[in-house]
């Protein structure tokens, strides 16, 4: 199976939703859901057929130094799981939610689009290009966050989109600079190059990457455009953009670049940890004071992503398999946790907290889901949440950093009093609301039912036998470093 | 080396711009200022002194010539920035339209 069929199917399906979708409302959802399975189920079938390998694909059939080269190896591939899979929930929660916000067929067209840059994110091999897939990426997510159309969902479109137009410029200006010592762009080869680079440019390279792609992933000093953003985007679409748009985009080309290809220098993970810890702290606090559910949402993933920024900073095999399942974690419960407040937006018409009651009774999946959720990100037990965070903090505990894991089991405590307060206040608030202005859709709950079932059951991936087969696979491919490039060049 | 510094101060321009000024065009202006910044740097490191144009042909003998490369990415860099301003004009038009103006401490609807 050839590489490029991960770009190629979500960018024909945006295509052909533009083209028949206008004229048949049911089109786009079809379309986009059955590209959606089909690059799952391909992306499953991928990760356990590559097992620990790793695959290069020439596109135009370019032999390596001249060429355009895409590379999957299990790192990228358990990413490509990630998105299908949120992005098929996504797609299923939005099929009855984006009805009262018109014309679909725009919607699922740039839905698909986003898809198509952040998987090209995930498979390509080549420098330029994965700036290019970025830009993709994040142009359909300027689009999908103010599609809404109202004030200030522009405003927070403008915001996202001069944001990402700085870190752009800084990536650009780091990729030239990396072009002009190493003289290529295959990540491979720079890798090989940035041996005989000296360490004053190999910082430079390194400060303009981390900002860059930090502005991206939104750790702490740059965070401020995702409250705004994650909160007015419609509510699939703030679970794609917290759940895996600032991770492909941020954590994983950060890990790409600063593992794979400058082979993990220790100036710039402790920045990591530094960087991760002050986003744990600082990002739960902003969250406990607010009473916007999705704002308090968003600024939770801030502290969240710190975790995984906590874990990679580590740089050992157990930190590592703490962020990447925390990753993992991440995704699943923070976008059900979004999608619970799309819909308590579609039936009590608010997201204030303190407006909301009545829940477990009105809208009862919402109400037990958004339990499972809040359990999760607050890591209790049974969850998932819990193992992923027990990993980073013994990690952190192994690595004689007890501070970075006392600050982690501080933010942990601020996590769970975070989402006692929305319980409390929110889902069994004392508010005698009567009746729903409009019941959730079946795609709704099906969608909430799914990732709260997945909750629970991806904490089974830390079963020794289970996790031998998936998570290590993956972690080997980060903890392997420049053997990266050794793999890519050799396997040709 | 002179000429990389002038070209990384036009970037801080741009960076400055950005962060500073108060009205959305200038915003838009000062992200253009930066992009040509980039473009600029990017094809002075594919520049050589005294070399030619990277085409071979009859009757002329290969000589030292400029990197092509970066020249092809500055196009795809122009390609994608023109995507970007026209992003960011749209998005100004519409916020000029439900707020009517252009200035941003007067677009203030989020906050916290």
């Amino acid at each position: 199976m050839t590489l490029p069929i991960f770009i190629i199917i979500p960018l024909a399906a945006a295509f052909l939703i533009s083209l028949v979708g206008r004229k048949k409302d049911f089109w786009g959802p079809l379309l986009a859901i059955a590209a959606t399975v089909a690059v799952f189920v391909l992306s499953l079938i991928t990760f356990f057929r590559l097992g620990t390998g790793i695959r290069v694909y020439e596109m135009g059939g370019w032999k390596l130094p001249y060429g355009i080269a895409l590379v999957l190896d299990p790192f990228g591939a358990f990413m490509l799981i990630i998105v299908a899979l949120i992005s098929l929930t996504s797609l299923l929660f939005s099929v009855s939610y984006i009805r009262h916000l018109g014309s679909d067929w725009k919607y699922y067209a740039l839905f698909m689009i986003l898809v198509s840059g952040m998987n090209g994110v995930l498979i390509t091999g080549d420098l330029f290009n994965l700036f290019v897939f970025t830009e993709i990426a994040l142009f359909a997510a300027f689009g999908l966050v103010a599609y809404g159309g109202r004030a200030h969902e522009f405003e927070a479109a403008f915001k996202y989109a001069v944001m990402a137009s700085v870190s752009s410029s800084l990536i650009l200006l780091a990729i030239a600079v990396v072009y002009s010592a190493t003289s290529t762009l295959t990540m491979a080869h720079i890798s090989v190059a940035m041996a005989g680079v000296g360490p004053g440019l190999k910082i430079w390279i390194g400060a303009l990457f981390l900002a860059g792609y930090g502005l991206k992933a939104a750790i702490m000093p740059f965070h401020a455009w995702l409250p705004d953003a994650h909160s007015s985007a419609p509510a699939p679409i703030s679970s794609m953009l917290s759940g895996v748009l600032i991770k492909t985009l941020g954590v994983y080309v950060l890990v790409r670049i600063f593992y794979n290809i400058l082979g993990a220098p220790q100036v710039f993970l402790t920045a990591f940890m530094i960087l991760g810890t002050l986003s744990i702290v600082l990002g739960v606090i902003l969250a406990i004071g607010q009473w916007d559910f999705k704002r308090l949402l968003a600024y939770s993933s801030i502290s969240q992503v710190g975790y995984i920024f906590l874990g990679i900073g580590l740089n050992s095999t157990l930190g590592i398999a703490g962020a990447l399942f925390h990753l993992l974690n991440h995704a699943l419960f923070k976008s059900l946790l979004f999608y619970n407040a799309g819909a308590l937006e579609m039936g009590l018409g608010t997201r204030d907290l303190r407006k909301m009651g009545n829940i477990t009774r009105l809208l009862p999946i919402t109400a037990h889901s958004s339990m499972a959720a809040s359990l999760a990100i607050s890591g209790i037990p049974p969850f998932n949440g819990f193992f992923s965070k027990l990993l980073i903090i013994i990690a952190a505990v192994q690595a004689h950093q007890p501070v970075y894991a006392l600050l982690a089991v501080i933010g942990s405590l601020l996590t769970l009093a975070t989402f006692m307060k929305v319980q409390r206040y929110g889902i069994r608030g004392e508010n005698p609301v009567e009746r729903l202005q409009s019941q959730p859709g079946w795609g709704m709950q099906a969608a909430m039912i799914i990732l709260a079932v997945l909750c629970i059951l991806t904490s089974l991936l830390i079963v020794p036998g289970i996790k031998e087969s998936v998570l290590d696979p993956v972690v080997a491919a980060v903890m392997d470093k420049t053997g990266y490039a050794a793999a890519v060049l050799g396997g040709r | 080396m002179i000429i990389y510094l002038l070209c990384f101060a036009l970037f801080l321009i741009g960076l400055y711009g950005m962060i500073v000024k108060r009205d959305l065009i200038k915003i838009i202006l000062a992200s253009g200022i930066m992009g040509y910044a980039v473009n600029l740097m990017i094809v002075l490191f594919g520049y050589r002194r005294g070399a030619v144009y990277p085409i071979l042909e009859k009757g002329k003998e290969a000589a030292i010539m400029v990197d092509p490369l970066p020249q092809a990415l500055v196009l795809t860099s122009i390609v994608i920035e023109l995507g970007t301003t026209a992003m960011l004009v749209a998005l100004a038009i519409r916020l000029f339209n439900k707020y009517k103006t252009f200035d941003i401490t007067e677009i203030r609807r989020l906050r916290g």
